[in-house]
């Protein structure tokens, strides 16, 4: 295929996911807590229920990434949202629908899901 | 779900990682990602090289930036399980400063790369560099887009002259004047050349860009096709560096495929071509008009200037020639504009400089830096500072034409004029960092060995002086030296800088100038005190074992080479100076330092 100028910002637009990957730019960031715990509780599922919804909705400035435990074994799965300039929420004892509702409302919509989320903020580090 | 990766691996695949086994680690990285069932979430990238060889192989994990180094095939199941599926990075992998005994995670704050300003390298690492769709998504192509649609040729070079570029591999000529004269001289057939032959000791710039980013050069080198009017590009590249080999001609097949080469380009009707042609294996290649002798198919021998190639160059038409890195820079400069690239380094050196790191400094690598910046930082801040503490003596830059550079210099800005004013050059960018324990003296005869040995025999200020050149320092470091010695040296070297053809004979006599410059009292300790103060000189030095420290070990003894030294168990030994080779060995291997060099 010969290219013509414009081509080349049609390629950066079908590149963006792994650029926003790669350069950390995001406007969201999804931590799935995958310690033992998690892993136990299904939060692979929850993983990859996060990463459909991300291709869904064509999230590309959306990172999904996974850590340890977050320390709350009791209630895994667990997963972190952080938006862009805003504290992290931390929802507990996910399902594949909750993640569904957290990832349209808090994730696109902009909008914390009261009712699921257990926690806002980090612990403090000392 | 393949666009939606959550998780990239850049595996460096640089000649040094590759050389490492890096290749191995991708496939074993495959293996466990798809065991795990992860092949779907986590993509593997090879990527050029990463700069940090010294550390080779490494791995960068993003998003979160992990920096994983010394990275072996036994490695990668902990690393698929622990990282990649459970989100927890492997301390063990991590860099760990010499200072310190916390390991740092993140590639941004290890110091080696914190110090570090990238353009020409700004993708290494980043993008695959045999996948032009990763380096079009970075921006790539989109200077060239620029020049081709919205400027003339005039404005092309008027950008360039206006950015402050100078000539990256070595004389520092302005590139913008070299492209003018090219354009504005009489011919119909123009041509244009990117020097990669890269021959310098410890310098392996050139070779790195073109593995890790080879569109950046093409795409340079359309823009001054454009700018110069020429329909082809010819790559002269070291034979010795396959790699670089394989991925520029893969480059130019999928930008041809593109139509970002070949004719009609980017449908503007400006047709351009590329052939790479395998260097011929001697230095004096890397000197332009031996190179387009070389690529004319005739003996690499340099030819007299003026004409100049911009004038008569290839096959008799004007042609211009400009080193990897430089044509790395344009299509930033094109990008992004004059304002933007002359806003960076010093007032007569603009941009950033690569320089390959070697010697005796701890992170040994491929760095890009700022023009202006300190050697005190590149050799303490990002290099790490020497090895087990030892004192830093000298730096040598631009290789065998370039000088050394004392300790006491340190604090000079690094740029053109600077350089020079010390009697040294920028050269292409070796950097090669000397402790306390290197003999001037030997250096010198060092790198005039490597220039006698690459002179190419035409003129005789070169091909005799650098000879004579030569005896007389070998003369010196086996204690054979004369009173008149030094001058000598001074008034041949002058006079060969004066009088040789090229650039190769021009700067040959550097390192032994600029070292009788600044360690003049080396010289003067092998001449009159037969004496090398750096104990390196064999036929200067003596070993002996300390009575006292001596405990009878026998360790010595059993490891001499010459079977020179005696003594009973529990007793002290000796080493019978008539047979000792000076080897050293008994002094590696003495574990309670009794063996003494004097």
């Amino acid at each position: 295929m010969k290219l013509k100028p414009e081509d080349l910002d049609k390629i950066t637009e079908r590149m963006r996911s792994s650029t926003a990957l790669r350069e950390g730019a995001c406007r969201a960031k999804i931590t799935v807590h995958m310690g033992t715990c998690g892993i136990a509780t299904g939060a692979r599922g929850i993983l990859k229920a996060f990463l459909a919804k991300k291709e869904e909705n064509r999230a590309d400035d959306v990172l999904v990434t996974t850590s340890g435990c977050a320390g709350l074994c009791s209630h895994e799965p667990m997963a972190t949202i952080q938006l862009e300039g805003e504290p992290p929420v931390k929802y507990a004892e996910l399902t594949e629908e909750k993640v569904g509702r957290i990832f349209d409302e808090h994730v696109m919509g902009r909008k914390m899901v009261k009712e699921l989320a257990l926690a806002i903020g980090n612990e403090r580090i000392i | 779900m393949a666009s939606q990766y959550r998780m990239n691996l850049m595996v460096c695949t640089g000649t040094g990682c590759v050389s490492n086994k890096s290749l191995n680690i991708i496939d074993a990285l495959n293996r466990e990602i798809e065991a795990n069932g992860l092949a779907e979430e986590v993509q593997v990238i090879p990527t050029g090289c990463n700069g940090f060889c010294a550390n080779g192989p490494i791995i960068v994990v993003h998003p979160e930036e992990i920096f994983y180094q010394l990275v072996s095939e036994e490695d990668i199941p902990l690393l698929v399980e622990e990282h990649l599926l459970k989100g927890r990075p492997v301390q063990k992998l991590m860099y760990t400063p010499p200072e310190t005994k916390n390991p740092v995670p993140t590639m941004s704050e290890i110091g080696f790369f914190k110090k570090q300003m990238l353009i020409v390298l700004s993708n290494r690492g980043i993008i695959d560099p045999e996948n032009i769709d990763e380096y079009i998504a970075r921006g790539g192509y989109k200077g060239a887009a620029k020049a081709l649609t919205e400027m003339t040729p005039e404005q092309i070079i008027e950008e360039i002259k206006a950015s402050g570029l100078r000539g990256r591999g070595g004389a520092g000529f302005p590139t913008g004047k070299k492209w003018e004269f090219c354009r504005n001289a009489k011919g119909d057939e123009k041509y244009i050349i990117c020097n990669c032959d890269e021959g310098d000791p410890g310098a392996f710039m050139d070779r790195s860009v073109m593995e890790s980013d080879p569109h950046e050069v093409l795409e340079g080198m359309v823009i001054g096709a454009r700018a110069i009017g020429a329909k082809h590009g010819f790559i002269y590249l070291r034979d010795e560096y396959p790699l670089a080999l394989e991925r520029v001609l893969k480059a130019i097949d999928q930008a041809t495929e593109y139509g970002l080469l070949g004719e009609d380009i980017l449908g503007t009707g400006f047709d351009f071509t590329i052939s790479v042609n395998r260097g011929a294996g001697a230095f004096v290649c890397g000197e332009e008009t031996s190179l387009i002798g070389s690529l004319e198919g005739m003996v690499p021998e340099p030819r007299t200037r003026p004409p100049y190639p911009a004038v008569s160059g290839y096959k008799g038409s004007p042609t211009n020639i400009n080193n990897v890195e430089t044509w790395g820079n344009v299509p930033h400069i094109i990008a992004r504009g004059a304002k933007w690239f002359s806003g960076i380094g010093t007032e007569t050196s603009k941009g950033t400089k690569v320089f390959s790191l070697v010697g005796k400094v701890n992170n040994t690598g491929l760095v890009e830096v700022p023009m202006g910046i300190k050697l005190r930082e590149i050799i303490y801040d990002i290099g790490g500072g020497i090895p087990d503490n030892k004192k830093l003596k000298a730096v040598q830059t631009g290789g065998p034409s370039g000088g050394c550079i004392p300790a006491s210099l340190l604090d000079i800005p690094v740029d053109y004029e600077s350089l020079k004013e010390i009697g040294s050059i920028m050269g292409s960018g070796g950097m090669i960092v000397m402790d306390e324990e290197t003999c001037m003296v030997e250096v010198a005869r060092y790198f005039l060995s490597f220039t006698l040995g690459e002179s190419c025999g035409k003129c005789s200020p070169c091909r005799e002086g650098t000879y004579h050149m030569h005896t007389i320092l070998e003369n010196i470091t086996k204690g054979k030296g004369r009173e008149e010695d030094i001058e000598l040296l001074e008034k041949m070297g002058t006079l060969i800088k004066q009088t040789a053809l090229c650039g190769l004979g021009n700067t040959a006599p550097n390192p032994v100038l600029t070292t009788i410059k600044h360690f003049r009292d080396e010289y003067e300790a092998h001449i009159r005190d037969k004496k090398c103060p750096a104990k390196v000189c064999k036929a200067l030095i003596t070993y002996t074992i300390s009575k006292e420290k001596c405990t009878g070990c026998t360790l010595c003894a059993k490891n001499c080479p010459s079977k020179v030294i005696t003594g009973e168990r529990k007793a002290v030994h000796v080493i019978d100076q008539s047979g000792c080779i000076k080897c050293g060995i008994c002094k590696s291997v003495c574990r309670f330092d009794a063996v003494e060099v004097e």
